[in-house]
């Protein structure tokens, strides 16, 4: 049996939630445990009520739980709105003289966090440090764990807060072993010390993009996806890419293609609306034949709708979106660890089949950081497809940009000087990329394009398929409900009840085969998603005809838990 | 046939590449001449520009020339050239657009681009007229300009001259589709301009406005003193408000700015298009993860 441990800390926007949810995951991490955090926050800068779950366990972790076994209480609002999310046996932590916190289980650990903070650093401010030495003193770890992260998370603020913020931290671990020793724990220790990654979603895309050689990004900034460009904008100078912030997301696409056009890896990153803006260019990336690669982190819709929190609603818009058909490929990383492959994945065949590629994620992916084996470099293989060297380019003549092939691709060239012309155009056009008007072209125009799609239909991989001898019915998901899916299963196993999991993550061009064969087995099959309309229900029976048994919908913006899953699934079947 | 860059460029190297559809006597086809004439006297090869065009009847420009050429969709000719000449310098980017294509459809892009001042240039084709679409306003149709959308006649026209001289633009001219001579100066001095160059081309659209004919036009249309300084800001900004009795052509305003891609650290040696693509130069990166 795995053991594990799960904390949180809670608060108002602004008051350092989030940096203490991280130093806590990656002095965990450190530690060798594999480890899972999510976040929920609100759409403000101040105030309101942010929360940051950090869980960390012996043995793999594919999603969030929701039972506690320290919380750490920055606001009285924290107390209020998780107190019951605490195991009767775990451990508030707060600060007495600004919070009132009820006797009884859980039990309560009073630690002075402000005075403590004053005492040792003449600085209220590190308050949050001090109760972060609590939690892992509770934790049962050895201080230098924490003492190390901190110094790497403070340095650039410079020698003298790196020494201030690691002496409130040991103020607060000394306080909690002397006054509550009863409270702490036996540590958690990883059964083998297998030294991994702690990244967030966003930061996988975004080095996943880096590794495949994308050399230029445009994006505005959006909720959830702001991150990626904010990672790669300040690494972009050493690894020879340009980022930039244009004036709005039609612009963002539109420089994408210009770029893809002129010959290097390009991509954007935004969310359901800033897409929306997108779909002209989107089209134009389809009709004009450039590779891009589009990350769309979904949220809550419609409109603005809520613009921090989760939702899978955008899995037809990715799809069908855009004026008239054209060929585009949809991705939906399954995990962390997925977000990255399927990343470099996108860029390749962006390339190879000369086309727009939707990396199509969502807040809970986008934002959850977690453990992963640290990504393979070596397999990370640049696949540019037809694109003709310069020095080959220089050497053709009578080159026709969208030449007539049996695969609907064309060799590709760069507009280089000395090259030969390069010519494409939004308006219908010929194998020449000029405009025109006849029937017969457009037609021929249209079949080579959509043509590409019987090549790429051999890309697509088979989703996961996770199935049990006993098992009679399958629960199929798509994107990063997989974790969620996964555990949800496991909690089902442990009470005797086997489920199938079959997690879609490489969407379109559909995997109609590997579904048909893994849902005409099965007697029942429940399709479970986070948005209202059933999307990949939809989807499944246009793709395959088969109708699944039933669905199972959320669409509150929070993701779903292992439990939750487990629960609706039990009494589905019940 | 295409000359390689070490010969000689000729007339004929600059298309047209498909028969032209305009209708006879647009203002387009003077713009066409003066293009291919600065072309020759800068003797740019073909290969070496790059022309991106929005839709409109501008749109067509780039058929009817030889370079390399992406049509854009309505209004987004900007964004696709500055990203174009940020990832390979060694490219002449020249867009086109027309008065709907530039100041309506792509307003947004138009003065985020003159701020930006990536070098590129920007040719507007100002007919004050919608033609493509069959005659409706425009966003610099004149006040009281009787169309199919605006039977009440325009409301107030924009002045985009001198709100590029507000974004600082670096170049701001405009030429008459008449006078060839003079326009493919202009288009010289803007593609030998270091930064944005904003050229409006005032342009007669023979089919669907039949106000700003070219006598309208013939009768206003002034060329800037030779005594005219046009690195004087403010008397340029008055200039660029000039319209009615006498409109203004020749060089209105120029600023030496910085260029938004010497900025840029990636590009500072080598065209971001020709810099190699290597994975194994990322294990440091994943080490921040660890």
């Amino acid at each position: 049996m795995s053991a594990e441990i799960n904390f949180m800390i809670g608060g108002e926007a602004g008051q350092g939630v989030q940096t203490v949810g991280f130093i806590l995951a990656k002095s965990l991490a450190r530690e060798g445990l594999d480890v899972f955090a999510d976040q929920d926050y609100e759409s403000r800068v101040r105030g309101g009520h942010n929360f940051f779950r950090v869980r960390a366990s012996d043995t793999e972790l594919l999603a969030l739980a929701e039972q506690l076994d320290v919380l750490i209480a920055i606001d009285q609002n924290t107390v209020e709105k998780h107190r019951n999310e605490v195991k009767a046996e775990g451990v508030i932590i707060f600060d007495s003289d600004k919070l009132k916190v009820e006797g009884g289980k859980p039990n309560s650990l009073n630690v002075p966090l402000e005075k403590l903070a004053q005492e040792t650093t003449s600085n209220k401010l590190m308050a949050n440090s001090v109760a972060i030495g609590a939690a892992v003193a509770v934790g049962g770890y050895q201080f230098k764990l924490l003492s190390q992260v901190l110094q790497e998370q403070f340095a650039h603020l410079g020698e003298d807060l790196v020494a201030s913020n690691v002496r409130a931290a040991q103020a607060g671990y000394d306080y909690a072993l002397k006054n509550r020793p009863e409270l702490v724990r036996q540590p958690i220790k990883p059964v083998k010390s297998n030294h991994k990654m702690l990244l967030s979603g966003n930061e996988a895309i975004a080095v996943g993009a880096m590794a495949a050689g994308c050399k230029f990004i445009a994006a505005y900034p959006m909720t959830p996806v702001t991150s990626i460009m904010e990672f790669i904008a300040p690494r972009a100078a050493k690894y020879g890419i340009v980022a930039i912030q244009p004036e709005d997301e039609i612009a963002a696409i539109n420089m994408a293609v210009g770029a893809g056009y002129a010959g290097v890896r390009a991509m954007t990153a935004t969310s359901g609306d800033g897409f929306a803006l997108m779909t002209e260019g989107f089209g134009l990336a389809g009709g004009t034949e450039t590779p891009v690669v589009i990350v769309l982190g979904q949220r809550p819709g419609p409109a603005v709708g809520l613009p921090t929190r989760t939702e899978q609603g955008e899995l037809k818009f990715a799809i069908y979106g855009g004026s008239g058909d054209f060929p585009r490929v949809v991705l939906a990383p399954r995990s962390i660890e997925d977000a990255f492959y399927i990343t470099v994945k996108a860029f390749n065949l962006a390339d190879k089949y000369q086309m727009p590629v939707v990396i199509l994620t969502d807040q809970h992916l986008a934002s959850s950081l977690q453990t992963v084996n640290k990504f393979d470099l070596k397999k990370v293989k640049i696949d540019r497809g037809e694109l003709v060297s310069e020095a080959e380019a220089k050497n053709i003549t009578g080159y026709i940009r969208h030449k007539f092939t049996e695969s609907g691709i064309s060799p590709r060239v760069m507009p280089m000087p000395g090259g030969p012309l390069v010519v494409t155009d939004s308006d219908e056009h010929d194998d020449a990329g000029h405009m025109i008007e006849d029937a017969a072209t457009r037609t021929q125009m249209m079949l080579k394009r959509m043509r590409k799609i019987d090549g790429l239909r051999k890309e697509i991989g088979s989703p996961r398929y996770h199935n049990k001898p006993n098992a009679n019915v399958t629960m199929i998901g798509w994107g990063s409900t997989y974790g969620a899916m996964r555990e949800g299963a496991s909690i089902l196993e442990r009470e005797g009840l086997s489920v199938n999991v079959l997690q879609l993550n490489e969407m379109w061009p559909f995997p109609a085969t590997a579904v048909t064969s893994v849902m005409s087995a099965m007697k029942r099959n429940i399709v479970i998603e986070n948005n209202i309309a059933g999307q990949l229900a939809h989807l499944i029976t246009a793709e395959t005809g088969i109708k699944p048994t039933s669905n199972v919908l959320k669409f509150d913006g929070r993701p779903f838990s292992p439990t939750y899953i487990a629960d609706v699934i039990r009494k589905e079947l019940a | 046939m295409v000359s390689t860059s070490d010969s000689k460029v000729i007339t004929t190297d600059y298309g047209p590449a498909m028969a032209i559809q305009w209708c006879p006597g647009c203002g387009n086809f003077g713009i066409l001449s003066a293009m291919r004439r600065a072309l020759l006297e800068l003797q740019l090869n073909p290969s070496q520009v790059l022309m991106v065009s929005g839709i409109g009847q501008a749109g067509k420009f780039p058929h009817y020339m030889h370079s390399h050429v992406l049509n854009e969709l309505h209004g987004r000719p900007i964004p696709a050239a500055q990203a174009a000449k940020i990832v390979n310098r060694e490219l002449t980017v020249i867009a086109f657009s027309g008065d709907g294509d530039a100041y309506g459809e792509g307003g947004n892009h138009f003065i985020s681009a003159m701020t930006r001042n990536v070098d590129i240039t920007y040719v507007v084709h100002n007919n004050q007229i919608y033609g493509l679409t069959t005659g409706q306003a425009s966003p610099t149709s004149d006040l009281g300009f009787v169309t199919k959308t605006t039977p009440q006649g325009a409301w107030e026209p924009m002045r985009p001259l001198a709100i590029a001289i507000a974004c600082d633009c670096s170049f701001v001219a405009r030429g008459f589709s008449l006078d060839i001579e003079q326009l493919a100066n202009i288009f010289k001095a803007g593609i030998q301009n270091k930064g944005f160059s904003l050229i409006e081309v005032l342009q007669p659209c023979v089919a669907w406005n039949h106000r700003n004919t070219y006598d309208w036009y013939r009768e206003r249309a002034y060329k800037l003193d030779k005594d005219y300084d046009p690195t004087a800001r403010t008397k340029a900004f008055t200039t660029a408000l000039e319209w009615g009795e006498r409109i203004p052509t020749g060089i209105i305003y120029q600023k030496s700015r910085p260029v938004y891609e010497e900025h840029l650290t990636a590009i500072k040696d080598v065209p971001l298009v020709k810099q190699p693509l290597d994975p194994m130069q990322f294990e440091q990166l994943l080490n921040e993860f660890m």
